[in-house]
């Protein structure tokens, strides 16, 4: 009994909680036995907790209504994301039809067949992109934002640039992450994000040979908008099946933190 | 990803609705709550860690969205009657007996400061232990201890002093 720890007022109410170990819990039994009056107030706590506990747990035990069953919500969403990946795919398809048929006209001159260059080229990448990873529900990002400085360290040696990831949640939109994707203009780093309503967004940035610096250029393709620019020899597109006038302000927003780098 | 979410996040719904009904005191308000944490969790399971504790994930969700709720709420001057909310809160008839000290008791823990009330149901009700209720609230372990101990005193002299004395004086706060 020599050097007992001081019985503090955090000890009684793990004791009201039955979280103490067997030890420390005989302690605090041994006391409240020699002091009435802690005794009866510890003894109105756990009067309190059980009396909650049989007034509020009914509730836990209530059927779960229709609007909360989460199979339904999953299979909602879903449907969701898959209307407007038919979107983002139709899109695609229209692309490398055009670029399918243009292509055909150049049959007899293959040096003619069109190769997309600078920014334009910047511009198709991150819709390719956008259409390969948006619709991805298992893995859309490589690398998640909880290993945001693994991603920006890996992402800025692959670029040889000093890379940041914009912060957009002033706007409604979360850092998901990234990963590392190839581009016939070599490696280019994806960042993606997305909102309550799960609307993705995906930032393509990579080096650019053409065009080190060009001013912000507008892109849409059916639902699929774009913005793409550069900067001292690294560009940058945002996309997103958002319109115009909402996607804009969100691209200004990334040139403008990526300037104050 | 589907089974999973399923498996983690299913079981916790009804305890979600419970946290949920005391905090609003509106059975409608609540389960919206819960529908709209729902939707967050599905849309933002990408950022919930495999090894990472599902129930304490959820629950910050939950309990963020019920404080905007209020927090709106008491912003545009809307509130409840005590004896409504009592009634509302009530799952299903107990005894005579029982009901009416329940509901005394209900009406004590409304009578006490948003960040006492969530304390004492996280710990007492809900069964989180003080590190899950410091990280769902966001403030240190010792806050928790400190609010708890606060929460349960307040609710305890409003006990004791019955139901005519609380009426006069709904709030009591012990100043420290």
């Amino acid at each position: 009994m020599t050097d007992r720890r001081p019985i503090t007022e955090d000890d009684l109410q793990a004791y009201v909680d039955a979280s103490l170990d067997p030890l420390r819990r005989s302690e605090i039994d041994a006391y409240l036995e020699t002091h009435p009056d802690v005794a009866a107030r510890v003894q109105g706590y756990v009067h309190q907790r059980t009396g909650l506990r049989a007034a509020l747990g009914p509730i836990a035990e209530e059927p779960v209504p229709p609007d909360l069953n989460l199979a339904r919500m999953i299979e909602r969403r879903r449907h969701a994301t898959a209307t407007w990946w038919r979107a983002a795919a139709a899109v695609l398809l229209l692309c490398l039809g055009a670029a399918g048929g243009w292509s055909l006209r150049g049959t007899v001159d293959t040096s003619s067949a069109p190769v997309l260059t600078g920014i334009h080229a910047l511009a198709q990448e991150a819709v390719d992109s956008y259409a390969v990873y948006a619709p991805d529900q298992t893995h859309p990002v490589e690398i998640r934002a909880n290993d945001r400085s693994e991603l920006v360290s890996w992402a800025s040696e692959r670029l040889r640039h000093p890379v940041a990831v914009p912060d957009l949640s002033a706007s409604g939109y979360r850092f998901m992450g990234g990963r590392v994707v190839p581009t016939s203009h070599g490696p280019a780093i994806l960042f993606m994000y997305d909102n309550d309503h799960g609307a993705r967004l995906v930032l393509l940035i990579r080096r650019m040979e053409v065009e080190q610096t060009a001013r912000m250029t507008p892109r849409l393709q059916g639902d699929v908008a774009g913005f793409t620019w550069a900067d001292d020899g690294i560009g940058s597109s945002l996309v997103g099946a958002l319109p115009t006038t909402t996607l804009h302000p969100l691209a200004d927003e990334v040139r403008r933190q990526q300037r104050s780098i | 990803m589907t089974d999973d979410m399923m498996g983690l996040v299913e079981p916790l719904i009804p305890a979600l609705r419970r946290y949920a009904r005391s905090l609003l005191r509106d059975v409608v308000a609540a389960d919206d709550l819960v529908q709209d944490c729902l939707e967050r969790v599905i849309g933002r399971w990408h950022q919930h860690r495999p090894d990472g504790n599902t129930r304490t994930w959820v629950f910050t969700i939950l309990h963020n969205l019920a404080i905007n709720r209020l927090t709106q709420a008491s912003r545009r001057g809307q509130h409840m009657t005590i004896d409504d909310a009592s009634d509302a809160v009530l799952a299903r008839p107990a005894s005579q007996e029982d009901r009416l000290r329940h509901r005394d008791l209900l009406r004590g823990l409304q009578a006490l400061p948003e960040d006492q009330r969530s304390v004492l149901l996280l710990v007492s009700v809900e069964d989180l232990s003080y590190a899950e209720a410091a990280r769902v609230l966001d403030v240190p372990i010792g806050t928790v201890m400190s609010r708890l101990s606060r929460a349960r005193d307040n609710l305890l002299r409003a006990m004791e002093t019955g139901p005519q004395a609380r009426s006069a004086a709904p709030v009591l706060r012990r100043v420290k």
